[in-house]
């Protein structure tokens, strides 16, 4: 028979575990939203930029325009940038980032990861924790940007990688991060940050041409305007994943709360039975003890 | 006309306003009404608006882009103090 005094502990320990996960889950739902309104603030912005950007392509050959950004070489030094979180409790978000981040290095980058040529710049203490212990070569960690996700903290790390990469530190730059669709669902990311390719004048014809005048001249402003718009896309990264982690966070803590409720359920029930039968014995003690001493 | 002053970050500014001042690459310019399509990437300095009543309107950008297009303006700033 169970005790009952263990069962009291444990059903007391399980309700105070059920308090702080549905805690964590409202402060997640709450980060969630805050951080959901930055992607949201951030979308006027990126469409206008790439809506200039590809207009101005349109009108000018690839030719004429001699992009830094867009260097394609065979690569040798590979720079991964991987983006995890600096907390735990939020189920398998880093962990699928570490898995997929192992599985690019082994199978399509052994060539440079065996020559020393691959490096990892970890943004998230989860991924740059994991990796410190491997043997790859790792650049300073940039955690403290999830202190505060701004436009300016992120873009200065993007300034770092995209110099990096015209002073042919790396000849490739790739993200892997989660991407966010919905609070429950992270799409596991992996894309070509640099070399870029020119944007892609899709839907030609469909915008009628208007005769802009442009200052200082169409060469000037698409060189000015692609590593804008570099940023703005490792900005977004780093955002999607922010908003994906509390996501990931909110959905595992309410699983946990959910899983907490149905033990107290079953501890309880345990407990009554345990209580009852005990009782029966009691009184049975009681009955056959007085049956005695007739 | 309508302005549109958008960061990264957030929107500054939506209005109406009579006309903008803007620290062009190759020196500042102004914008008035029915003015011609253009797009110009900006240096940091000021843009000084004046709105419908008359009153000027100043934020301070750090670069960005500028397009103007049927008397509608949309001004890409990286930051605003």
């Amino acid at each position: 028979m169970a005790n009952l005094k263990a069962l009291r502990i444990r059903i007391a320990s399980v309700k105070s575990t059920k308090q702080i996960t549905s805690a964590m889950k409202m402060v997640s739902a709450a980060k969630l939203r805050r951080a959901q309104d930055k992607i949201v603030r951030l979308r006027p912005y990126a469409n206008k930029l790439y809506e200039i950007l590809v207009g101005l392509s349109q009108s000018l050959s690839d030719s004429e325009v001699e992009n830094i950004y867009g260097r394609e070489s065979s690569p040798d030094k590979i720079l991964l940038v991987v983006i995890t979180s600096n907390s735990g409790l939020c189920g398998a978000f880093n962990s699928n980032v570490i898995k997929e981040t192992r599985r690019v290095i082994s199978e399509k980058y052994f060539d440079q990861y065996s020559k020393g040529n691959l490096k990892i710049l970890a943004i998230g203490k989860k991924g740059y924790d994991y990796f410190r212990k491997t043997p790859v070569k790792m650049l300073p960690d940039k955690n403290r940007l999830f202190f505060d996700v701004s436009f300016n903290n992120v873009a200065k790390v993007a300034e770092e990688v995209m110099k990096s990469f015209t002073s042919g530190e790396f000849d490739r730059v790739e993200l892997i991060y989660n991407q966010f669709k919905n609070a429950a669902v992270q799409n596991l990311t992996n894309e070509v940050f640099l070399p870029v390719k020119a944007a892609s004048a899709e839907g030609k014809g469909k915008a009628y041409v208007v005769d802009y005048i442009y200052e200082p001249d169409q060469e000037h402003i698409v060189k000015e305007l692609i590593p804008k718009s570099l940023k703005i896309q490792f900005y977004k990264a780093v955002l999607d994943s922010f908003v994906a982690e509390h996501g990931a966070r909110m959905t595992s803590m309410h699983k946990a709360t959910d899983n907490a409720t149905g033990m107290i359920r079953d501890l309880t029930l345990q407990y009554n039975k345990a209580r009852q039968a005990a009782i029966t014995n009691q009184i049975l003690e009681v009955v056959s003890g007085a049956e005695a001493l007739k | 006309m309508r302005i549109e002053i958008i960061t990264p970050d957030i929107k500054v500014f939506e209005g109406d306003i009579k006309s903008v001042r803007v620290p062009g690459k190759k020196g500042s310019f102004q914008v008035l009404k029915d003015h011609a399509p253009i797009i110009s990437t900006l240096e940091n300095g000021p843009v000084i608006m004046v709105d419908m009543d008359g009153r000027e309107i100043v934020y301070e950008i750090n670069g960005g882009v500028i397009e103007v297009k049927a008397n509608k303006i949309i001004l890409l700033a990286d930051s605003v103090n």
